[in-house]
Order: structure tokens, then C-alpha cells, then sequence
């Protein structure tokens, strides 16, 4: 199928920028996905009682299942709007490779995601007075947690939105699945944050790369067979 | 729809047949553990049903890629009869284990590594279902349905290594592990093996009675398709 058509590179880079600068003008999935954020940890706050105690075990926990949730509604809301506008058809009509449209919208997704993260992790730092999250090894297992839950979630979205349940079955498409990520994750952050050695957090760390090429891997073979008509 | 093969036939009778042997040898036929005592014998039963659940399983994952490659409906059928017969098996793994697990660890559930991902992946094959029910057109519920097989299929190892990380106290048969051994007698192997072999003619037979089912449906979907036109 090779026509005259942009570089792969060229297209996903146009549709990360379409996304991007829809985002910049309207801000309602940003907005959505940080308050929705601040509302988990506020009832975190209050239903783990977060005084430093519990804080010392639970904050990767905590961090790590806010950010999931609100991946999710980014993720629901990202690929909805393509879909209710008929954009989705429009992309692809496009004479682009179809990966190029599952890269385009899983970059624009980890973009909101770590937009959202960037913001949500410091302000967690001032309210709990935490310094320790702000370490690179912390921030560096947050971004590789992220890639591997929005690659998946990119594809499960794609596949949510065409059924008649939407939005409820994001989550529960994406959990089971996801539930490496999350818990590498945690395993990984949540041992950094204890000051473990590096050697100690290597193997969930090598688990999440595993996860992360892995689910990269499969959701660009099977992109295809998700958005066809 | 044809009557039923002779095969098919035989083959139900074969199962009831084994299943009353296999009912007997865990029952009486085996020794009594000498640790555990009588609870113990819900294990054959529970290794059986465990045994066939996974071989459902890994059975969707390969029907998924075989119907994603050639478009041939009747690999969906396949897929659908093995998640659907292993989902059943798979609950009776678990309650079985749980049956077990009251007395020899004094609790019904611990978040122990197999049962959690026993845990995972029933859910995942739940949210198979979910995903399917929402899709009216036959052929699109059948990409998606191979898709999210594939992903469950790949998912649940990678969620059994991660939470390996965490300690065990599951009892190990087969295969190696530093978990706690459980030595088998020659007559408990018996009791044992022929539990697999059972289990193993139950799944078929039912995997054959879903498999008529699945056209059956396909056909009465036909037919309606045709009336309504």
C-alpha cells in the first residue's frame, strides 16, 4: 500500500500536533484530568488517613492509582472526540500507514498524561511536604509506567469507543490488563521511595520495559484490525 | 443444524464416565495426606480444572491470532467455546482453592502471587465478555474479541513475574520454585494424572457442544437478519 504519502514520522508528528493544539485551545481534557486528579488524592487524604506513617508505605500506591484513573478519562475523552466528530473516518482516509494514527494518538495521550503528572506530582510534594519524589529514578519509573499504560490504553480506547458500552468499558478492559504496569510500577517507585538499592528495584524496572516493548509491539501489529471497517 | 455426531456422542457418556472415576480415585482410591488430611483431596480436582482453564486460555490466545490472520468465523467459535468453558473451570480453580486454602492457611483468600493472578486473569475473561455483548456486528465483535484475547493471553504471565516479586506460599507440584514441595505418592500420581485426563475429556466435550452452539446462534442470526430484510 505504498502511495505518495507522508513519512511516517510526518504524519504522526500531524496528528500529535492536531491533538496538542485542539487541547491548547479548548483545555477540557486537561482541566478534567487534573481536577479529577486532585479530587483522588483529596479522598485518599481522608479515607487512608495520610499521616506520615502510612504516607512512608502508601504514596506510590497512591500517586500510581490517580494517575491511572485519570488516564483513563483522557484517554475515553481523547479518542470519543474522534469518534462523535467522524474524525476518526477522516484520519483514516488519510493515505498514511495506520500505525502512524495508533502512534499519532498514543503520543498525544502521553503528552496529557505527563502534562498532568508534571503538575500533580509537585503539588503532592508541597501538600505532603514529600521531597523524595522528586528524585530522577521516581520521575524516570513514572514516565516508563506511563508509556506502557497508555500504550495499551490507547488500543483498548479504540476498541471501547466502537461498542455500545463506551466509556464504562475503558476501565474494565484496561485494568485486568494493565495490572502489570500498575504494579511494577508501585513495586518499583514505591522501593526508590524507601531508598532501596538500585539492584533491589532492577527486576520490576526490567518486568516494566519487558511490559512497555512488549505492549508497544502488539498494539502497532494489531492497530489495523481495531480501527477497520 | 445436523444431529449429533456418534462422536460427540460417545464422548459424553466418556465424560461422565471418567469424571465418576476420577471422583472415586480422588475420594477414596487416593491416600489420605498425612499433614493435611482429607481436605487435601480437593487438590486432584483442583490441579483438573486449573489444568483445562489455562489450556482455554492459551487456546483463545492462538484461536485470536488464527482469526485475526485469516478472517475464517469459525476460529471465532473456537475462541469463544475456550474462554467460555476455561472462565467456568477457571471459578471452580479458584473455589476449590479456596475450599483448601480455609483450613491449610486459615483464611479463604490471600493475595498470594497465583491467586492473585488467578484472580486477574478470570477478570480479564469477564471483561471479554463485557467487550463482546457491547458489539452488534458479528464480524467486528470477532476482531476485537481475538484482539483482547491475544492482549489477556500475553498479559497474565507478565502479571504472575511481577507479583512473584512478592512472597509465595502457594504449594508447588509442578515445575521447580522455592516454594513449600508437595510430595506425591505413586497412588496419589494415579488419582493425579487421571484427574488431568478427565478434566481434559469434560473440556473437550464441552468445547464440542459450544462450538454447535456458536453456529447455532450464528444461524439464527442469519435467519433473523434474512426475516427482518
Amino acid at each position: 500500500m505504498k502511495t505518495a504519502s507522508p513519512s511516517f514520522f510526518k504524519a504522526t508528528m500531524a496528528i500529535v500536533q492536531k491533538d496538542l493544539s485542539a487541547e491548547l485551545r479548548s483545555r477540557e481534557l486537561l482541566s478534567a484530568m487534573l481536577v479529577f486528579s486532585m479530587l483522588v488524592i483529596l479522598i485518599f487524604n481522608f479515607a487512608l488517613e495520610l499521616d506520615p506513617d502510612v504516607r512512608e508505605k502508601v504514596t506510590a500506591g497512591v500517586l500510581w492509582t490517580t494517575f491511572a484513573f485519570a488516564g483513563t478519562l483522557g484517554l475515553n475523552r481523547s479518542m470519543a472526540v474522534e469518534k462523535d466528530r467522524g474524525c476518526m473516518d477522516g484520519l483514516l482516509l488519510a493515505p498514511v500507514d495506520r500505525s502512524a494514527i495508533f502512534f499519532g494518538k498514543a503520543i498525544s495521550n502521553l503528552a496529557f498524561m505527563l502534562i498532568v503528572e508534571a503538575i500533580v506530582i509537585p503539588l503532592y510534594g508541597l501538600l505532603y511536604n514529600e521531597t523524595r519524589i522528586f528524585q530522577p529514578g521516581f520521575l524516570g519509573v513514572i514516565l516508563l509506567g506511563s508509556i506502557g499504560y497508555i500504550a495499551v490504553g490507547t488500543l483498548l480506547s479504540a476498541m471501547s469507543v466502537q461498542t455500545r458500552t463506551r466509556d464504562v468499558l475503558l476501565p474494565i478492559l484496561l485494568f485486568p490488563v494493565a495490572v502489570p504496569v500498575l504494579l511494577a510500577s508501585v513495586k518499583a517507585s514505591g522501593g526508590l521511595l524507601a531508598g532501596a538499592e538500585f539492584a533491589e528495584i532492577l527486576t520490576p524496572l526490567n518486568l516494566l520495559i519487558v511490559y512497555d516493548v512488549v505492549f508497544i509491539a502488539i498494539s502497532f501489529m494489531v492497530f489495523d484490525f481495531v480501527v477497520e471497517e | 443444524m445436523q444431529t449429533k455426531p456418534l462422536t460427540l456422542k460417545i464422548l459424553d457418556v466418556a465424560s461422565i464416565i471418567v469424571l465418576a472415576i476420577s471422583t472415586y480415585l480422588a475420594l477414596v482410591f487416593a491416600p489420605t495426606e498425612a499433614v493435611m488430611g482429607d481436605v487435601q483431596r480437593v487438590f486432584y480436582f483442583h490441579i483438573g480444572t486449573a489444568w483445562v482453564g489455562l489450556v482455554g486460555f492459551v487456546l483463545a490466545a492462538g484461536t485470536g491470532i488464527a482469526y485475526l490472520v485469516t478472517k475464517d468465523m469459525k476460529w471465532d467459535r473456537l475462541e469463544v467455546a475456550a474462554v467460555e468453558v476455561s472462565t467456568v473451570f477457571f471459578f471452580i480453580t479458584i473455589v476449590l482453592g479456596s475450599i483448601w486454602a480455609r483450613p491449610a492457611w486459615n483464611t479463604w483468600w490471600t493475595w498470594d502471587p497465583r491467586l492473585t493472578t488467578a484472580a486477574v486473569t478470570e477478570l480479564i475473561y469477564i471483561a471479554f465478555f463485557m467487550l463482546r455483548q457491547g458489539i452488534e456486528d458479528p464480524e467486528r465483535r470477532a476482531r476485537f474479541g481475538a484482539v483482547y484475547a491475544l492482549l489477556g493471553g500475553l498479559s497474565a504471565p507478565i502479571t504472575f513475574m511481577v507479583i512473584r516479586l512478592f512472597r509465595t506460599i502457594h504449594p508447588i507440584v509442578v515445575g521447580s520454585g522455592q516454594g513449600e514441595k508437595l510430595p506425591l505418592t505413586s497412588d496419589m500420581r494415579v488419582a493425579f494424572f487421571f484427574a488431568l485426563f478427565a478434566f481434559t475429556v469434560i473440556f473437550i466435550d464441552l468445547m464440542w457442544h459450544r462450538i454447535r452452539l456458536g453456529s447455532l446462534e450464528e444461524k439464527v442470526e442469519q435467519l433473523k437478519l434474512n426475516v427482518s430484510m
